[in-house]
């Protein structure tokens, strides 16, 4: 079996769906002939065809708009965002609307919608092209945040997100888009949303982590391996609603814990995931949690960019800091 | 500097569709709809609108419903373009629209509900397909794009029978961009999409003419490639065969319309708002003149299809079917407390239960 990457398990996903389920219909722009600008829906159009796989004119309102008033008619619209930067016109109708369907017509309409957007930084694009915005989505009832970080869960959790019957927000890491190949058997079978996936056991530290930057987590883990120190590392995968009791299961065995992510820290995931410890797991914890997350400044033009983005010896530093807590030394 | 060579490349002309003019006299032969059991019907739907509105003003100043729009003045629109709808057609409102949602059979005692601080009466018990009260001004217009392209597509490759969208925006929603991206796209994608904006001349307190330069609201569509023209939204026959003209193409695959409703608020923005700081006086004097209700009475008694007696009696049935409705509103007990959580998601997530939990523990409060 070839073995693909992260942005082609997002084509071999909406493939599979598109052909399964004639409701499914993939647009946004430059989706079409173009295959997106990632290359996301290569081959899509002329497989599917223009009335199915859609190039829409350049209005990010309208977007996440026509979304809405195709759902409550039954479609299972798959919308593109081109870059995370630009959602924000479409903001107003994911949140006031995609949303709130359901609740506002308790249960006669619904949105069964997928927006789709490459995210975070890394891969020197211009301004507006690499922040990690996922807390805004969070904070919002009535969405589902899904980030895959790996060729399988893409597909899998794609998946599960276009036959979810609410409205997801599918956030996709563009630095690792081609970072690594896997064999992913086009089986047609979902990954479980609101659930977290261990990626690699361990007993001594938890460190929790999605998208991009379990890349640089998990290079932690390897090295703090090296130095026999097992760390657990945990994906939340869904952020919202998020799978705490995955996070305290593992804190059950370790006590000690990590978060990390690339987004700034005020009012960032980290800090949910902090309160919920504290809110129920406080008497596990050995060490405060620790949190590395990029800056809360605005992320900078990418010279800058590597400064910005949590790297591995911070991570590491971050471990030290829980393990050795409360005495500098490690009981 | 070289003098530029010109091309025209386009100029055109604004319809006004007119039939009844002020004094309800007609100004041409109208259109083949125009039964008298279809007029005196409208006229019925009109007045039925005003009096819901009229009480549901009432009701929130005596403290027993929340802020409400009143449509008066403007009840030709709703109910012209409510009428012209066929029942398997999708209807995306505004918030200003006692008369369509009453042609498309929302329940009286569902928009006291709404306006009620109730959700459930969005869960229109007929009209199930078509889209609830949208309140963010002009983002309806990009739903009715959207439930169009889903029409067409499940005509097209489902098989399914042809349909339309049809939406509605005040003329303060002409300057958002949701606006003019529905416009572009439905044109683009030749959408089954009717677009009507009641020009009522007021966006809360901002006047037409601060709101834009251009002419008319109508000619907004040419830039969109698409048809748009001007009705006499004071004359409900004009509203309703522009809109049924427009439904009927969009049907055909003949793609979207932009109507653009002349008319005027003779009313506050809602309850919460006091148009005499900003209307001028003698501009509503004037509007008055021309409001709806009246002009197509003083055509039906002119043709002896209306009497003293007809008023009566339709002012009491009127006020028994309301009367009906009000009892329901009033009698309508609360929502458990715990609904907030019920359709958020098509199922309760479990990161929601310790909430849901905490709520229904905390008793269903005081109804």
């Amino acid at each position: 079996m070839a073995q693909i990457t992260l942005v082609e398990a997002i084509t071999q996903a909406l493939a599979y769906e598109m052909q399964a389920d004639p409701r499914v219909l993939v647009y946004g722009q430059d989706v079409g002939r173009n295959g997106g600008v990632f290359r996301a829906t290569e081959g899509l159009q002329q497989r599917f065809g223009p009335a199915r796989v859609l190039d829409t004119p350049l209005a990010e309102t309208m977007i996440g708009g026509i979304a809405v008033g195709m759902a409550v008619q039954g479609l299972r619209p798959v919308a593109e965002f081109q870059f995370m930067g630009f959602i924000y016109p479409g903001l107003d109708q994911i949140l006031s609307h995609a949303a709130r369907f359901r609740n506002r017509t308790r249960g006669r309409l619904s949105c069964p919608i997928v927006y789709r957007a490459p995210y975070g930084g890394g891969i020197h694009a211009p301004e507006h092209h690499s922040e990690s915005t996922e807390a805004l989505f969070a904070h919002i009832p009535g969405l589902r945040v899904v980030v895959p970080s790996s060729p399988a869960r893409a597909y899998g959790l794609l998946l599960a997100a276009i036959r979810d019957p609410d409205p997801v927000i599918f956030l996709e890491p563009k630095r690792i888009y081609r970072a690594v190949r896997q064999e992913v058997p086009d089986s047609g079978e979902a990954l479980p949303l609101d659930r977290c996936f261990v990626l690699r056991e361990g007993a001594d530290v938890t460190l929790i982590a999605w998208g991009a930057s379990l890349k640089e987590t998990l290079r932690a883990a390897e090295r703090l391996a090296e130095e026999g120190i097992q760390a657990e590392v945990v994906d939340p995968a869904t952020l919202k609603p998020l799978d705490i009791q995955g996070i305290i299961d593992s804190l059950e065995k370790t006590r000690r814990c990590v978060v990390v992510h690339e987004a700034a820290r005020f009012c960032g995931l980290g800090a949910e995931i902090v309160a919920q410890l504290n809110d129920y797991a406080f008497d596990l914890l050995d060490a405060p949690v620790q949190r590395v997350t990029g800056y809360d400044t605005v992320m900078p033009y990418y010279r800058l960019e590597d400064s910005y983005l949590p790297g591995v010896e911070q991570i590491l530093a971050a471990v030290r800091t829980a393990l050795d807590y409360p005495d500098g030394g490690r009981a | 500097m070289h003098k530029p060579r010109m091309h025209l490349l386009a100029s055109f002309d604004i319809a006004h569709l007119q039939y009844l003019d002020e004094q309800g006299r007609a100004t041409q032969a109208l259109p083949d709809f125009a039964t008298p059991d279809t007029l005196q019907a409208l006229y019925r739907q009109m007045a039925l609108a005003r009096l819901v509105d009229d009480r549901a003003v009432k009701l929130q100043r005596t403290g027993q419903l929340g802020t409400y729009p009143s449509s008066l003045g403007q009840e030709a629109i709703g109910v012209g373009v409510g009428g012209a709808l066929a029942k398997d057609d999708v209807y995306c409102p505004y918030y200003r629209e006692t008369g369509a949602l009453l042609e498309r059979g929302v329940e009286i005692e569902e928009i006291l509900a709404i306006w009620g601080g109730d959700e459930r009466g969005q869960d229109y018990k007929h009209a199930r397909e078509d889209l609830p009260l949208c309140i963010p001004i002009a983002t309806q217009l990009l739903h009715a794009a959207g439930v169009a392209f889903a029409l067409k597509y499940k005509h097209e490759q489902l098989d399914e029978p042809p349909r339309a969208a049809v939406t509605c925006a005040g003329d303060g929603a002409t300057s958002r961009g949701d606006f003019y991206e529905a416009l572009n796209i439905a044109g683009v994608w030749r959408l089954p999409v009717v677009f009507v904006v009641n020009n009522n001349r007021w966006a809360i307190s901002v006047p037409l003419a601060a709101q834009t330069a251009s002419r008319t609201i109508a000619q907004k569509a040419i830039a969109a490639g698409i048809p748009g023209l001007q009705v006499d939204g004071n004359d409900v026959i004009a509203v309703r065969a522009a809109v049924a003209d427009a439904v009927g193409r969009a049907r055909a695959g003949q793609g979207p319309t932009l109507i653009e409703a002349t008319s005027y608020r003779l009313c506050d923005h809602t309850t919460a708002d006091d148009a005499g700081r900003y209307q001028p006086k003698e501009e509503v004097r004037e509007a008055w003149h021309s409001e709806p209700l009246v002009r197509l009475g003083l055509y039906l008694r002119g043709r002896d299809l209306w009497s003293d007696e007809q008023e009566d009696e339709l002012q009491r049935e009127l006020a028994e079917i309301l009367e009906r409705a009000l009892r329901a509103y009033t009698e309508r007990p609360r929502d458990r407390a715990t609904a907030m959580f019920d359709h958020l998601y098509a199922e309760l997530p479990e990161a929601y239960l310790e909430q849901y939990e905490q709520l229904a523990q905390a008793g269903e409060g005081e109804d």
